[in-house]
């Protein structure tokens, strides 16, 4: 069965405490047909990696709205490619400056969705591309 | 399946796998939960490695805390330094086949430690409390060292017993406000337990509840020599516990509960029958899946299609629909 559902992770890294966007996303996500591992607030980076690696999930979702991002997200980034997940599609949502988004890609956030991306945006982008899976 | 089953990558991800890469293990068990060539050729190998593990299945209703339960023993197992992996099982959509996996949300402090191996399955369709490949994942964990592998089921209603032909502890978790004595004579679920745990402890009336699970369990005890026919199987005689899950208040008893269950069962000859019963839930978990995947190939599929059919306008009854299916299997 090669059409198995889509595995993401959906965390909240940092301090903040506004998880109703990740939340909504968790729920978007799901109702694509997608498995979201949904571990919530007030996560360190080891905690995303971990979990990113336990579960082998095929894409990393973080939302972020502290202001922390360009510590915390190019921090996951380079502990997931420490692991062996370098090919793990990250993507990041939240409030993040648009002077800030070349930062993260360069770090290896694959795209940064701001406020107002619809669910179906996220999803598409997911679904094209997350990497191949050969097993 | 696309892939020819002889193509190495099963092979060499069970020996990584074994020899400690947890992204070998993970990407072993993503394969095993879509029952891919990859994942026959690992299990080849490490399905005789395996056996030894302690199996707990952890079951009850959602919102029991199961997930806060199963942290807290993590906690008690990681103080005696024993490497423990958890696989938690939460439900599919039926209407999407999307999945919300979110026991884990529980368990995040142990992100730094590697012996301990947390991973979410969704049930994919699967009913009875746990995902269809379930015992394969626990057997893949136990050739890879974790001695200890609790199972979380989905949460459940009153019959979904699948977790006890899988596992070799049964725990059934119960809230305070599990409802009144009738609930504890009814059948299902508290016959499969080992052991019940009343969680919340710290809350008002779960001293009533472990008291009236233990007095309605107890019912009936010491009355085999009034059975029409002793050797007819009878359900088990589960030790009802207090803990909670939050502050850790009974945990201790708990995991020694458990590990007595386990040493008495190796001097016991139950255990065999518990096997059969785990080789018969994997076998046929197999030939159910193989089976839909036979009629639903493109071969097969006009064929069940037209069955289905003249069932649904009530020109076939459905037995003649399945026997003349099973036919061309």
């Amino acid at each position: 069965m090669t059409d198995r559902p889509l595995k993401v992770l959906i965390a909240k890294p940092g301090l903040d405490g506004h998880d109703r966007g990740a939340k909504v996303l968790a729920r978007g996500l799901r109702d694509e047909g997608f498995e979201v591992v949904y571990t919530g607030l007030r996560q360190t980076p080891q905690m995303v990696a971990t979990a990113a690696l336990q579960e082998d999930v095929d894409v990393v979702g973080l939302s972020i709205l502290s202001g922390a991002h360009l510590t915390l997200l190019p921090k996951i980034c380079e502990l997931l490619r420490a692991e062996g997940m370098g090919d793990v599609l990250v993507t990041a949502g939240g409030i993040i400056p648009a002077e800030d988004v070349p930062v993260l890609k360069t770090a290896g956030v694959a795209e940064v969705f701001g406020p107002g991306t619809s669910i179906g945006q996220i999803a598409a982008f997911m679904r094209e591309n997350a990497r191949p899976r050969d097993a | 399946m696309t892939e020819p089953a002889g193509s190495g990558t099963g092979t060499r991800l069970a020996e990584e796998a074994q020899g400690g890469s947890r992204r070998a293990l993970s990407r072993l068990l993503t394969a095993i939960e879509s029952r891919t060539p990859v994942a026959e050729e690992a299990l080849r190998s490490l399905y005789p490695l395996a056996g030894g593990a302690h199996l707990v299945g952890i079951t009850g209703p959602p919102g029991g805390g199961k997930s806060t339960l199963v942290a807290a023993l993590v906690a008690e197992v990681r103080a005696a330094d024993r490497p423990v992996a958890v696989l938690a099982i939460d439900p599919s959509s039926p209407v999407t086949g999307g999945a919300i996996l979110g026991d884990r949300i529980r368990m995040q402090q142990y992100a730094g430690d590697g012996d301990v191996f947390i991973r979410s399955m969704a049930a994919r369709g699967h009913l009875g409390g746990l995902a269809g490949t379930t015992a394969e994942s626990a057997a893949v964990l136990d050739a890879c060292g974790f001695g200890l592998v609790f199972i979380e089921t989905v949460g459940t209603g009153q019959s979904e017993v699948e977790v006890a032909a899988i596992a070799d502890t049964t725990v059934v978790v119960q809230a305070p406000e599990m409802g009144d004595e009738i609930q504890a004579m009814k059948a299902g679920l508290l016959e499969v337990a080992d052991l019940v745990v009343v969680n919340k402890a710290d809350r008002p009336g779960a001293d009533r509840a472990a008291m009236q699970l233990r007095s309605m369990l107890a019912l009936g005890e010491g009355s085999e020599a009034g059975l029409a026919d002793p050797s007819r199987p009878r359900p088990k005689r589960p030790q009802v516990l207090l803990a909670s899950g939050l502050d850790a208040t009974g945990v201790p008893e708990l995991l020694a509960a458990l590990d007595a269950h386990h040493a008495a069962r190796a001097n016991a000859d139950g255990p065999h029958l518990a096997r059969i019963a785990r080789a018969r839930a994997q076998v046929e978990g197999i030939l159910a899946d193989r089976t839909r995947e036979a009629l639903w190939s493109p071969a097969r599929r006009v064929t069940t299609d037209a069955l289905l059919e003249r069932v649904a306008t009530h020109d076939l009854d459905p037995y003649a629909a399945a026997d003349r299916l099973l036919e061309t299997l």
